[in-house]
């Protein structure tokens, strides 16, 4: 067992979890934050994508021991005095999800995108969401979304 | 997943004491960590190398640049010192995975684990790199033994890796359109003396073409492999390419690095 403390949208936490406790893991069954959700499970799908320390990673192939100590920022701590974060008013505006499943990865990804660079073009958003596979949308929303949020971020 | 029992030293003297024939350094962890949630590998003991702080950096001179084991794809990717240095490296380190893989995945996890269709040894061998581990420096050229091996020994930890500042490169890959792993990629290196052009995805291992770098090394133009047959027979064959496409790969994408020299 090992005693992980992090920083979880605002909110210290720490909990003892099992050595080899996945960041996915430890969001969704210790802390109950089921919006980072489990796909593909071999780091492929990226619904699983959080921020830890303002970067975006895959948190199904993380050791929640292996951040500790870390800022970790989820799909629920995007929205901000129950107003919607710009990029997921985007996704909502231009029909960016169908069923929903990829979209809090998705998000994730194209928030972190837009923090490195401000007005990316069509290809730059494929190429930046390659880790991030939609069964839906085609993705064709997915980038109007970004586009979109670009515009407000 | 399987139990394991997670350590984080600090120093790499300690990280060594810990090793064992029942344990793994962790460093990115984007290919040990899906292994053991596969069930392909198993380990009573992983230690995590990230808070060893010498392990991570970069150091550029006028002839190298040297890249900490811990050091992530996306910094590489990002760093301006290596892109004026060696702007292939730049190029191959931002196209690995996807951003959240090159977030987390490191050089020296890369080419520890050796895969043959990862990037960065194809760089190492044509750069004619110097692998630093915590007892010796290796050539990339004995490094790299076979599939999914290297000369690394129990508890032997790779440090950093030293790159030779060629005159011109280039890297050109073919990737797999779901994993980004290399189905071909072709790095060249023209240096003073002689060019190098590595390839990694086609065979178990990466390794130098001779025939491709001695053609090069009269002439460094793209007419000069232009069509140049490429022996097929080790070569890997999938679903996704077979070995005769492979080989028809390698020597198309040779032309295409010489060209964007």
């Amino acid at each position: 067992m090992t005693k992980v403390t992090l920083e979880v949208n605002g909110k210290k936490v720490s909990k003892e979890v099992p050595d080899h406790t996945l960041l996915s893991v430890f969001l969704r069954d210790n802390l109950n934050l089921t919006g980072t959700h489990v796909g593909c499970d071999t780091s492929q799908c990226g619904a699983c994508v959080v921020h830890v320390n303002g970067k975006s990673i895959k948190s199904c192939s993380t050791l929640a021991a292996d951040i500790d100590g870390s800022k970790v920022t989820t799909i629920e701590g995007l929205a901000k005095d129950g107003k919607l974060h710009p990029m997921q008013a985007a996704f909502k505006k231009t029909h960016g999800l169908q069923c929903g499943f990829c979209t809090p990865g998705m998000v994730m990804s194209a928030v972190d995108l837009l923090q490195t660079k401000k007005n990316p073009s069509d290809k730059e958003i494929r190429e930046w969401l390659e880790g991030n596979i939609c069964r839906c949308t085609g993705y064709q929303n997915i980038v109007a979304a970004v586009k979109e949020a670009a515009t407000k971020m | 997943m399987k139990s394991f029992n997670y350590h984080a030293p600090k120093d790499v003297k300690d990280a060594s004491k810990l090793a064992s024939s029942n344990s793994a350094f962790l460093a990115g962890g984007m290919t040990t960590i899906p292994s053991l949630k596969l069930g392909l590998a198993t380990y009573k003991d992983i230690i995590d190398i990230k808070n060893i702080k010498k392990l991570s950096g970069i150091k550029v001179s006028g002839k190298s640049v040297t890249i900490g084991a811990t050091t992530k794809h996306a910094e590489v990717a990002s760093s301006k010192e290596v892109q004026k240095a060696i702007p292939a490296l730049v190029k191959l380190a931002g196209n690995i995975g996807d951003a959240q893989v090159r977030n987390r995945g490191t050089i020296g996890g890369s080419i520890s684990n050796n895969d043959p269709s990862a990037c960065y040894p194809s760089a190492c061998m044509a750069l004619n790199a110097v692998i630093h581990t915590n007892s010796r420096k290796i050539p990339a050229a004995k490094f790299f033994t076979g599939m999914f091996e290297t000369a690394l020994k129990k508890g032997e930890l790779v440090e950093a890796v030293e790159f030779q500042v060629p005159e011109k490169a280039d890297y050109q890959k073919h990737p797999n359109p779901a994993s980004r792993y290399a189905i071909i990629g072709v790095f060249v290196a023209k240096h003073k003396k002689e060019v190098n052009v590595a390839v990694t995805g086609a065979k178990s291992c990466v390794y130098i073409d001779k025939d491709l770098s001695k053609k090069l090394s009269s002439s460094f133009s793209s007419s000069a492999i232009e069509g140049m047959k490429v022996d097929d027979s080790e070569m890997n064959s999938d679903m996704h390419a077979s070995s005769e496409y492979r080989a028809n790969l390698v020597s198309l994408y040779a032309k295409k690095a010489v060209e964007a020299c």
